[in-house]
């Protein structure tokens, strides 16, 4: 069950990329907060900060990216004060990362069982055979079919699902609070992707791992994330329970994007598309970023950015006026 | 009966896989696309539903003669285009276009996007000057751009804009068919959106038939007629749009359609999810490629391959089960 006090509260999170052409302000004041055993899908277009969220939670964020203000708080303690031996034991034990693309995230000179071994054999004292065990224990409840022959297989031997549910297992090596699951299985066919959801659903139902999960794909929240956050343009338009914010969104840029994806039920219709295209985050210094393409927008939307507010109980949004003109916003979905 | 459009006839392509190959040891080929066999009507859309290795992309390449099939032929508006060789080929290439996934990869980057959109008028000796300039201008109109385009670098335009490019050059000879080889898979959910309705808006217009080619059942949904759904080489499915959704038989297509399913249909399609991975094209399963992942599978599907068979009017299958046939043993049943 989810408990009372948070595991992880991101408090207005600032990440900024410096370039010649001025500053990206990737993260611009990123603020949620996640429960132990939940699992939090956080939604967006490639360039809405969705990822740059994930790898400063991490404390990976590369530079030119600096990481300029906020909190991040892992049970109460702040990772931002942290030192880079702290964090690396904190990385190692607390909370683990997938990526995109596995393979390029598996040293390809290392066998799956050395692969998962290796983070579990710096951080826990176990020895080699034991450590083994513990790989092969760990894909078997991964569902891969044949863990001994897996766990001597190198990356290029194993299929693209595989090598995820060996990145996987990689990260759950050291029973972390919280995985954080970058657009894990957007490279992945459909069905594989299906069953590695399912497997992350597995796995917080018998741990009680905090899953993360960025995404840029409605149909991954849908199937698995009790709660979901939507992007743009480096801050957080909207909140909340997942069905309610894909059957109801609060905010314009919800609403928009989820009319983009053509589905089973509207057939025939044209799709509605969002116009235009995302402002460089951190480039509109004044009102509302979504401003320019939406369709509700009001005078005073160009002066001023609403906050991200709660609006119905546990829905946050960072627009109050869809819900005024929700009659005639739904009947355009 | 009208003529169809487009009909391919028990197309085939294996791939050599030259490992060794010093000593010639290792012959061994993938089936990347194994007898497929259909037809397209003038303005008909059917989209082609797999996973990746599953043949799809394979199967838009040699319909158009970009590469040469094992076996198979195929007739374009009667003619067999399999049979051509040299200028009468390449006069029937016009007819059939083709864009790609990758709207950056399939431009040059040196070459201005106008130029682009007019070199196949250009070098085909179709228009030139004046005239072919004002040609690109309207091609830019009809896509979504504006004339000011004509100018820029692939680099300076965004992945939507880019691939608005590669439908311009394509439409820009009056095809009578485009195959669209995923061609929205790299773009945002709002280009996405944008760049379907203007495929959608294109062949209403222009009469073009497609051959839209997807991993995403939703989106072939959206864009066809009938759809094809295409696993380990073969067709497994393929029904019109409204049948396949509706009435899916072969486990595999409800798999599929239920890992698709958003909104309201959510809900009325049971959850399936799949164990494994889709097969591999070196060594594929014997007898239904699909049976080591297929909930419905018994003995006879390890060794017997099923036909490409009729369940209704229009709506084939390849199963056993959707068949009728009791797979419970490894031999078919005798009557």
């Amino acid at each position: 069950m989810i408990d009372e006090r948070p595991l992880l509260e991101v408090d207005n999170l600032q990440t900024y990329f410096n370039t010649r052409n001025g500053t990206v302000k990737a993260a611009n004041g990123v603020s949620f907060s996640l429960g132990k055993g939940e699992i939090m899908g956080l939604v967006g277009e490639s360039g809405s900060g969705k990822s740059v969220t994930a790898f400063s939670i991490m404390r990976l964020v590369k530079p030119p990216g600096q990481i300029v203000g906020g909190r991040v708080l892992l049970n109460g303690d702040d990772l931002l004060l942290k030192n880079d031996d702290e964090m690396r034991s904190i990385r190692g034990r607390s909370i683990s990362m997938i990526f995109q693309d596995p393979a390029n995230f598996l040293d390809p000179l290392f066998t799956a069982g050395q692969a998962i071994t290796e983070a579990m054999q710096i951080h826990q004292d176990v020895g080699r055979a034991e450590a083994r065990q513990a790989a092969i224990q760990l894909l078997g409840q991964l569902k891969v079919p044949t863990p001994e022959t897996v766990v001597d297989a190198y990356p290029f031997q194993l299929s693209g699902g595989m090598c995820q549910r060996v990145l996987i297992a990689t990260a759950m090596a050291s029973m972390p609070a919280l995985l954080i699951a970058d657009e894990a299985t957007s490279a992945l066919d459909v069905t594989v992707q299906a069953s590695i959801l399912r497997t992350l659903q597995e796995l917080r139902d018998q741990s009680d791992t905090t899953v993360l999960i960025t995404t840029h794909n409605m149909q991954v929240v849908r199937k698995v994330c009790s709660r979901t956050m939507v992007m743009y343009s480096g801050q957080i338009m909207e909140s909340g329970p997942t069905k309610e914010v894909l059957d109801n969104p609060l905010h314009p840029y919800t609403a928009g994007l989820l009319s983009c994806v053509p589905t089973l039920d509207r057939l025939g219709q044209a799709l509605s598309s969002i116009p235009g295209e995302p402002p460089i985050p951190g480039s509109v210094e004044k009102g509302c970023v979504f401003y320019s393409r939406c369709p509700i927008r009001k005078p005073v939307c160009a002066d001023e950015q609403p906050p991200l507010e709660e609006i119905a109980p546990g829905r946050m949004s960072a627009c109050p006026y869809l819900q005024e003109t929700n009659g005639t916003a739904s009947a355009t979905r | 009966m009208e003529q169809p459009l487009l009909r391919v006839e028990a197309l085939r392509k294996e791939f050599p896989v030259s490992r060794g190959a010093i000593f010639g040891a290792d012959k061994r080929v993938v089936k990347a696309v194994d007898d497929v066999s259909f037809s397209l009507g003038s303005g008909e859309v059917l989209g082609v539903v797999g996973e990746s290795g599953s043949g799809k992309s394979t199967l838009g390449r040699l319909v158009l003669g970009l590469i040469e099939p094992t076996s198979g032929r195929v007739w374009f508006e009667g003619e067999e285009t399999t049979a051509l060789k040299g200028s009468r080929l390449r006069a029937l290439r016009l007819q059939m276009q083709i864009v790609f996934q990758d709207p950056f990869g399939s431009l040059n980057p040196r070459m201005p996007i106008g130029k682009s959109i007019g070199y196949s008028l250009q070098v085909n000796g179709i228009l030139s000057g004046r005239t072919l300039q004002d040609k690109v201008a309207d091609l830019l109109e009809q896509v979504g751009l504006s004339r000011s385009h004509a100018t820029r670098l692939p680099h300076q335009l965004s992945g939507g804009q880019r691939q608005r490019v590669g439908i311009a050059r394509a439409i820009s000879v009056n095809p009578k068919l485009i195959v669209a080889d995923e061609p929205i898979a790299s773009l945002d959910l709002s280009a996405q959106a944008q760049v379907l309705n203007l495929f959608k808006e294109l062949q209403q217009q222009l009469g073009m038939s497609y051959i839209f080619v997807t991993h995403d059942l939703s989106v072939a949904a959206f864009m066809s007629d009938r759809i094809a759904v295409m696993y380990g080489g073969k067709i497994l499915e393929m029904a019109g749009r409204r049948q396949l959704l509706e009435n899916p038989q072969h486990p595999y297509t409800q798999a599929l359609l239920s890992a698709a399913v958003l909104g309201s249909w959510q809900g009325q399609v049971e959850e399936i999810v799949l164990e494994g991975d889709p097969p591999s094209p070196i060594s594929p399963p014997p007898g239904c490629k699909f049976h080591p992942r297929c909930p419905l599978a018994g003995p006879l599907c390890q060794v017997s391959e099923p036909e490409l068979k009729e369940v209704e009017d229009r709506h084939v299958a390849a199963c056993h089960v959707v068949h009728g046939v009791s797979v419970d043993q490894a031999a078919v049943p005798a009557g």
